[in-house]
């Protein structure tokens, strides 16, 4: 047995214990880690995938402030009843900005990866308001308060910032506009061409809560009618190794 | 009480570990864990051959002998459904919409694929049972009062490219837009109040008389042209029938004043994306027989 016999050496020695339980969880970690910066498949390429807007990012931030992400998640998984309910299976890439992402498997209410365009402005701004004046069985509390909280975009652009430093490619001229972004988006009388030239695929433009001001209710329902629409599915091919 | 250990049959080696006369057994492990545990390194390696498993290719891993893939593992069962329905769908397509619930094939079906349609896609905003809600606006599919026209053709291209969205990829989304008469400024406060109550009026609805009677002039500048001089409504434009007991938003001064003042949009998303021709139909056909259809 010889070799084996000497782990009597580490177990006596409290040192040499620490020592080599670290080298051993090290390895582990490095084989389960370190391939996901080599292979290409990781985060397969799709075209379409682009940062949120500044009022999406906003509205992101609401939703993660509110918990939303408690009761509903954002993957939809490869399985015949998930795609045939929410849509196309959920790639990698297309959270590939978000921090952090939203994906799960809790569907204490349905899947929202592909819920952009699914419903109306106003459809989101009733059911926000009260959930159960739209779909009776829902169990979902009121977010009608949203409506009523203002937000002026002080910090926007920090946001923007923050999200740059982790990895997201918000570029100069992003920043430098974002608060001009915030407004433009949620006012279709405004001069948005700028907005567009930036992030030119499926942003909306509209007046999402139907009443003056930009607000949470804005902000949220922009990010929710943008979610899953980014990627045009009627081009894609999936790579067959996965 | 208790007892001084007993000779051992087998006596087992100690550790060499000892304190205050306490010893510690150096028992091997039980045969039964140690041969599962070895069992389970073999499967292991063997699962890691068949499996998809080592990341060594910059492309991805290895694929494994057996060739499992999660992806093409959901595209078969979603195909293998897909063909079990085929030769019903292709006949749904090519079927003449008018000819859909005459035929008892195709009626089963889109009672059945149709329904499951609905209630999956439709039903957050028409309600489970397709009653609508008549308070926020959103249709009821069961009456014989259409928005937008009755027919099979009529809810099929609904359905197709929805109402007043900005996302159908043919552009040929139903459109009309009713003026915000108050908010815009194009009627003042008293002849909305005017034509508020000649609509109470032609609705059957209790109204006060001297200022439907001004309201009616009102109405014939401004509302006829969609609404029709009779309030009878315009398919054409999605013009509401005016003179029925059916309310979109509802029929009482206050709504009325509301909706004349700040106008109404209601949306319908474009279904030509995520459902095919098939479920489109089925829905349509659904739809169409829920009583309303005509």
């Amino acid at each position: 047995m010889g070799l084996l016999d000497k782990h009597s050496v580490l177990e006596r020695n409290a040192t040499l214990l620490l020592i080599f339980a670290f080298l051993v969880v090290t390895i582990g970690g490095i084989v389960e880690i370190a391939p996901l910066f080599y292979l290409e498949n990781v985060i397969e390429k799709v075209e379409g995938v682009r940062p949120y807007t500044p009022l999406e990012l906003t509205g992101r931030d609401v939703y993660i402030r509110e918990g939303c992400y408690l009761c509903h998640s954002q993957m939809i998984r490869p399985m015949r009843d998930e795609v045939e309910r929410y849509g196309h299976y959920s790639l990698a890439a297309e959270s590939q900005y978000d921090h952090p992402f939203q994906w799960g498997s809790k569907r204490t209410g349905p899947d929202l990866a592909r819920v952009g365009g699914r419903y109306s402005d106003a459809w989101h701004v009733d059911h926000l308001t009260n959930p159960q004046s739209v779909v009776p069985e829902s169990v979902m509390p009121k977010y009608g308060f949203l409506a009523n909280r203002m937000i002026d975009g002080r910090y926007i652009s920090d946001r923007l910032e923050t999200d740059k430093m982790v990895g997201v490619p918000y570029d100069s001229d992003m920043i430098a506009n974002a608060k001009a972004d915030l407004a433009a988006q949620a006012d279709p009388n405004s001069d948005y061409d700028g907005l567009m030239e930036r992030y030119p695929n499926a942003t909306n433009v509209r007046n999402f809560d139907g009443r003056p001001g930009l607000s949470e209710m804005d902000a949220l329902i922009a990010y929710l009618q943008v979610l899953g629409t980014m990627v045009d599915f009627s081009t894609f091919q999936p790579v067959a190794s996965r | 009480m208790s007892k001084k250990p007993t000779k051992k049959k087998h006596e087992v080696e100690t550790t060499g570990h000892q304190w205050d006369g306490i010893e510690e057994y150096n028992n091997p492990l039980p045969k039964w864990w140690l041969y599962t545990f070895y069992v389970c390194i073999i499967w292991g390696i063997g699962y890691s051959i068949a499996m998809p498993a080592w990341p060594i290719f910059k492309s991805g891993s290895t694929p494994g002998l057996l060739g499992s893939s999660t992806r093409a593992n959901v595209q078969a069962d979603i195909d293998k459904f897909a063909a079990m329905n085929k030769p019903v769908q292709e006949k749904l397509v090519a079927a003449n919409l008018d000819d859909i619930s005459s035929d008892p094939e195709l009626k089963n079906f889109t009672q059945n694929a149709g329904g499951a349609v609905f209630r999956t896609w439709c039903a957050q905003c028409h309600g489970a049972g397709a009653g609508g809600n008549s308070r926020l606006g959103y249709p009821n599919l069961l009456d014989s009062d259409w928005l937008w026209g009755g027919t099979m053709e009529d809810i099929h291209y609904t359905v197709t490219h929805g109402i007043r969205n900005e996302t159908d990829p043919d552009e040929e989304a139903r459109f009309s837009q009713m003026p915000a008469f108050g908010k815009d400024e194009i009627l003042s406060k008293e002849e909305i109040d005017q034509v508020v109550q000649y609509v109470r009026k032609i609705s059957g609805q209790d109204n006060d008389a001297n200022l439907a009677a001004a309201g009616e002039t009102v109405f014939m500048d401004n509302c006829s042209a969609c609404h029709a001089e009779d309030g009878t409504g315009d398919q054409a434009q999605g013009a509401p029938n005016l003179t029925d007991a059916i309310w979109l938003y509802g029929g009482d001064v206050d709504t009325i004043t509301y909706t004349v003042t700040n106008a109404r949009y209601g949306v319908m998303p474009n279904w030509n994306e995520r459902l095919s021709e098939a479920d489109i139909r089925a829905v349509a056909s659904y739809v169409h027989s829920l009583g309303g259809g005509q």
